[in-house]
């Protein structure tokens, strides 16, 4: 979706400000809204395509003024309603008002070490040759799908090269819609920065993007 | 090793966080009263990302890199058992590339449209790597970015901004500093910045090892 998370190349954004010596959190709610967030994602409810759409379908004006955290909880909570764990109710009381669904698996304290040093690996065999070799040209599609997508728009309709085949992947714009995993190839395409910012693209630019098979055609 | 939701001694240093920290409290509260969280596991997630999986770990992967020339072979072939064999794997950093800075080509990795940043070997990543500011800025103004980092690249050197739109999570091998030649690897890593691995920085000069 042409959603406000997608952000490559837009101007007036602010200044970068890195922050001297930060500090892993910015606040207690911070180290709670990460646990929260990892702990609710090991239910097994909702893949990591679905949560990062629900993220995105946040309304811009929030989604701009809202710190990452914050991008997380809400759409957290979008999630948890979604799939019957918590109503709107409970969110607005603050408090347990039924018991809602039972999800697949609940973090323990002791099985935290395993679960983060395990992940969440999501290459998938496909029986397919990969279409495009190292070195191919290809244009990437142009399409404005309301749906996820991992293709940003500063990349539609762009001709690069295939740099590297990546190997083949869950597909995000089918699994954030509980459509499958659906793997194909993804490739490192890369592209002059004259292809994509045109007049004034910065000297001696390059730009790599991931891409699905799918998003690809030869050119 | 319970939570005290009681214990919020310190003052807010901005307004908006207060709604937050109310609304996450809530949220959490809901859930453990539903028995669908452990706030102790909580404890232990916050915990392992203060304490053990940070920026340490790359570095450590830069400074074997640059000490052993097989090593960084491996890892430019397979960088996820590479970085594996040093025993940092897991969420957000299983399927990783190692990418190497040269006089020719400076690496710098954004996600243009979410956070995606290698946290098996990064930890969890700054406000400004998730800020809309940088994110959209790297692709299209990588030296204007660069220069509020206090890095100033040659005119002539190239610029590679890798965008992770996929699941492949990038680690910048930034060069190695003149006059480490002595140093052994734990030396080699006090070098090596989070920032010289996102690209927005490169390594320290030896004499600025504290």
């Amino acid at each position: 979706m042409n959603g406000p998370h997608d952000l490559g190349g837009q101007h007036g954004l602010g200044p970068v400000a890195p922050e001297p010596n930060e500090p892993y959190f910015h606040g207690d709610w911070e180290k709670r809204a990460l646990g929260v967030t990892l702990s609710c994602g090991a239910f097994g409810a909702w893949t990591i395509d679905e949560s990062r759409h629900a993220r995105e379908n946040i309304p811009p004006a929030t989604y701009l003024s809202a710190s990452y955290y914050e991008i997380w909880i809400r759409a957290l909570e979008t999630l948890l309603q979604r799939h019957g764990f918590v109503s709107r109710e409970e969110l607005a009381a603050g408090r347990m008002l039924e018991k809602g669904a039972a999800p697949k698996r609940i973090l323990k304290a002791d099985m935290v070490p395993a679960v983060l040093a395990k992940g969440g690996p999501c290459d998938r065999p496909v029986e397919a040759a990969p279409h495009f070799a190292v070195g191919a040209c290809v244009r990437t599609r142009n399409f404005n799908p309301t749906t996820h997508t991992r293709l940003p728009r500063y990349a539609r309709g762009k001709v690069g090269v295939v740099e590297t085949v990546q190997g083949s992947f869950v597909f995000p714009d089918d699994n954030a819609h509980g459509k499958g995993e659906s793997p194909q190839w993804v490739y490192t395409v890369v592209f002059d920065g004259g292809e994509i910012w045109g007049e004034g693209a910065a000297p001696g630019l390059t730009v790599s993007i991931d891409a699905w098979e799918s998003y690809l055609e030869p050119v | 090793m319970s939570h005290d939701h009681d214990h919020d001694d310190h003052h807010h240093h901005d307004n908006h966080f207060s709604p937050m920290e109310a609304r996450v409290r809530a949220l959490e509260t809901i859930l453990t009263e539903k028995g669908l969280i452990d706030p102790a596991a909580i404890d232990v997630i916050v915990e392992t990302y203060e304490t053990k999986i940070g920026p340490r770990n790359g570095a450590r992967v830069v400074a074997k890199a640059w000490a052993e020339p097989d090593f960084a072979d491996w890892l430019k072939r397979d960088a996820t058992a590479a970085i594996a064999s040093l025993g940092y794997t897991g969420r957000q950093g299983e399927h990783m590339r190692a990418v190497f800075n040269d006089g020719e080509t400076h690496n710098l990795v954004v996600c243009t449209l979410c956070s995606c940043y290698p946290w098996s070997v990064l930890g969890l990543p700054p406000v400004w790597y998730k800020a809309p500011a940088y994110r959209s800025r790297a692709v299209i103004d990588p030296r204007g970015v660069l220069a509020k980092f206090g890095v100033t690249l040659p005119e002539t050197q190239k610029i590679r901004v890798w965008d992770s739109t996929a699941e492949l999570r990038y680690l910048v091998v930034p060069q190695r500093p003149e006059g480490t030649e002595g140093l052994d690897q734990e030396a080699l890593a006090d070098l090596v910045t989070r920032d010289a691995m996102i690209g927005t920085g490169q390594a320290l000069a030896p004499e600025a090892r504290s």
